[in-house]
């Protein structure tokens, strides 16, 4: 389904991401692991096309999606949705209309700019907004949500694109632990119903764990893991943080309360106590 | 956990509802604007009896004398350019000593007049109203009274600009000092720090580089506000170009040159302050 080969991005001197190649045959939710500055968000964003890749290319049902340009790849663009650390909504919009702005690729700019949207689009935002529990706030603007609403408000935009896949560049690192888990939630929930790709990008080893079927590990730009959680190893996890002797995975995270996690956490503890 | 208070078809009934209100309302103001545009343009089509339309040919009559009789006496040009340099000077130095006072009392005036800084909330209206008149009066207005008071020269220039300056970097600077955070303020507040010790150490250094590049955008206004107040007598390079100009026919080399040396500064401090405020906005060092 997807194919990555060889995809490289240079800045300047540094290589953000380094030859780095990577297969999905089915829709499955895949985490990316790593330190920050371990090239996570330059992956997704050249997925998204957002990035320019320098080299190596991206496949999507063996078409070609990084020798896509103008309204190719926006199109490209609307099948891939992206959800961001810092939600990447418009503030002083209200929350449908953010919502609504995940058709914007099939609708005209004129269109847009009064904001003149079919009624069944709209019904259909507040649809999606039921499903992730926010429909009450439909009409308040954005900027008045909590962060863990606006984040869902940005998954509301994902789906309303109708994507494929849904890349997510840490969308719970600027959430409190219990809105973290609402948000992880409902990317596991969306895969789960949908059938849809969700590659998620995280730097907690646990909630990797705990949501995600296959879990890729970055270091430098590199892959140096993929697989599935149970074959990673605390030696391995070392490796991909680069840490040494003392590393446990409860220093990489905030830790989110869910009970599976938090059992298996304990679990290793008592293991290694 | 549910946030939702309306059940999901309600929601979007209510929503919709919403829509329609605000299209109404949109489409009911476009009808005005629409109605008034054609109503405007009726009226400037009366008042002006075909007047523009008349004069369009003689447009570029002036321009085209101008640059015949320069081209004329092409060899005369950098010595008449070398001449006008001093007053050159004195209009910069006007814009310049206009631009750093107006600059200063807009400074005072912006803290004085921003919620949640100023030392006496109740003086916040009085402060933003007076930098409204300020802004409000064009410095052309000043200057015309104070030469009629204390003569022609660059000091009333000077003024007038810098009571303009003071309104309009008044206002500019305010919105950049909205916008500061407030945490480093009650930080100095809470060490017993004066007014004027929050001020120059908490909000200035949030908000410097961006008063800096409203004060260089306003001295490239100020250069040409400067050139233009010599036409009402303020001295400078603007009042050799009106005196050239009324040389007339055969003279208009000298105003040809005034005009080439003019254009070429105000290019060159455009250019040099859009430079400088790039760097300033994206935080490099100077």
């Amino acid at each position: 389904m997807l194919v990555i080969e060889d995809l490289t991005r240079q800045f300047g001197a540094n290589r953000a991401v380094d030859r780095v190649s990577l297969a999905l045959e089915r829709p499955a939710m895949v985490g990316v692991i790593g330190r920050s500055g371990a090239g996570k968000s330059t992956l997704l964003r050249m997925i998204n096309r957002l990035t320019q890749p320098t080299g190596g290319r991206i496949l999507f049902e063996s078409r070609d999606v990084t020798a896509l340009r103008g309204a190719e790849r926006r199109a490209w663009q609307a099948q891939c949705a992206m959800i961001f650390q810092q939600f990447n909504l418009v503030p002083r919009l209200d929350v449908v209309s953010n919502v609504l702005h995940g058709t914007l690729n099939r609708r005209g700019t004129l269109a847009a700019l009064f904001s003149l949207w079919p009624e069944a689009d709209i019904r259909r935002a507040v649809q999606i907004l039921d499903r992730l529990g926010i429909a009450g706030h439909a009409s308040k603007r954005a900027e008045a949500l909590s962060g863990g609403q606006q984040q869902r408000v940005a998954i509301a935009r994902a789906l309303m694109q109708d994507p494929r896949i849904i890349l997510a560049d840490e969308p719970i690192a600027s959430l409190d632990p219990m809105n973290a888990a609402t948000v992880m939630d409902a990317l596991r929930r969306i895969h789960e119903e949908d059938g849809r790709t969700v590659i998620c990008n995280l730097h907690t080893l646990d909630t990797a764990r705990a949501y995600c079927d296959r879990i890729v590990g970055m270091r430098d730009g590199r892959v140096v893991f993929d697989g599935t959680p149970e074959q990673l190893t605390r030696g391995v996890a070392r490796d991909i943080y680069g840490a040494d002797e003392s590393f446990s995975e409860e220093a990489t995270s905030t830790s989110i309360d869910r009970p599976p996690a938090v059992a298996a956490l304990l679990r290793e503890a008592e293991a290694l106590g | 956990m549910t946030d939702s208070s309306l059940p999901p078809p309600a929601a979007a009934e209510a929503y919709l509802a919403l829509t329609r209100r605000r299209r109404l309302l949109g489409g009911v103001l476009l009808a005005l604007f629409l109605a008034s545009l054609v109503a405007g343009w009726r009226v400037v089509e009366e008042r002006s009896a075909g007047g523009f339309l008349d004069g369009l040919p003689q447009l570029l009559d002036f321009p085209a004398s101008l640059v015949a009789e320069a081209w004329e006496r092409r060899a005369d040009l950098p010595r008449l350019i070398w001449d006008h340099v001093p007053s050159l000077v004195e209009t910069i130095n006007i814009a310049a000593v206009a631009t750093l006072a107006g600059a200063l009392a807009g400074l005072v005036l912006s803290l004085l007049c921003t919620r949640g800084l100023a030392p006496w909330p109740g003086g916040i209206w009085i402060f933003r109203r007076l930098t409204d008149v300020l802004r409000a009066v064009p410095d052309v207005v000043i200057a015309l009274v104070l030469i009629f008071v204390l003569g022609g020269g660059p000091v009333p220039a000077m003024i007038a600009i810098a009571l303009h300056t003071a309104g309009a970097l008044g206002k500019l600077f305010s919105e950049v000092t909205e916008a500061v955070d407030l945490r480093p303020v009650e930080g100095l507040a809470s060490t017993g720090a004066t007014w004027g010790q929050r001020m120059a150490l908490a909000v200035v250094p949030q908000v410097a580089p961006n008063w800096l590049s409203y004060a260089l955008l306003r001295f490239e206004i100020n250069v040409r506000a400067s050139a233009i107040l010599g036409f009402v007598g303020a001295g400078g390079i603007g009042y050799d170009l009106r005196n050239a100009m009324t040389f007339g026919q055969g003279r208009f080399d000298v105003a040809a040159a005034i005009f080439l040396l003019l254009f070429v500064t105000i290019v060159a401090i455009d250019q040099t302050s859009a430079r400088l405020r790039r760097r300033l906005v994206q935080g490099a060092v100077l």
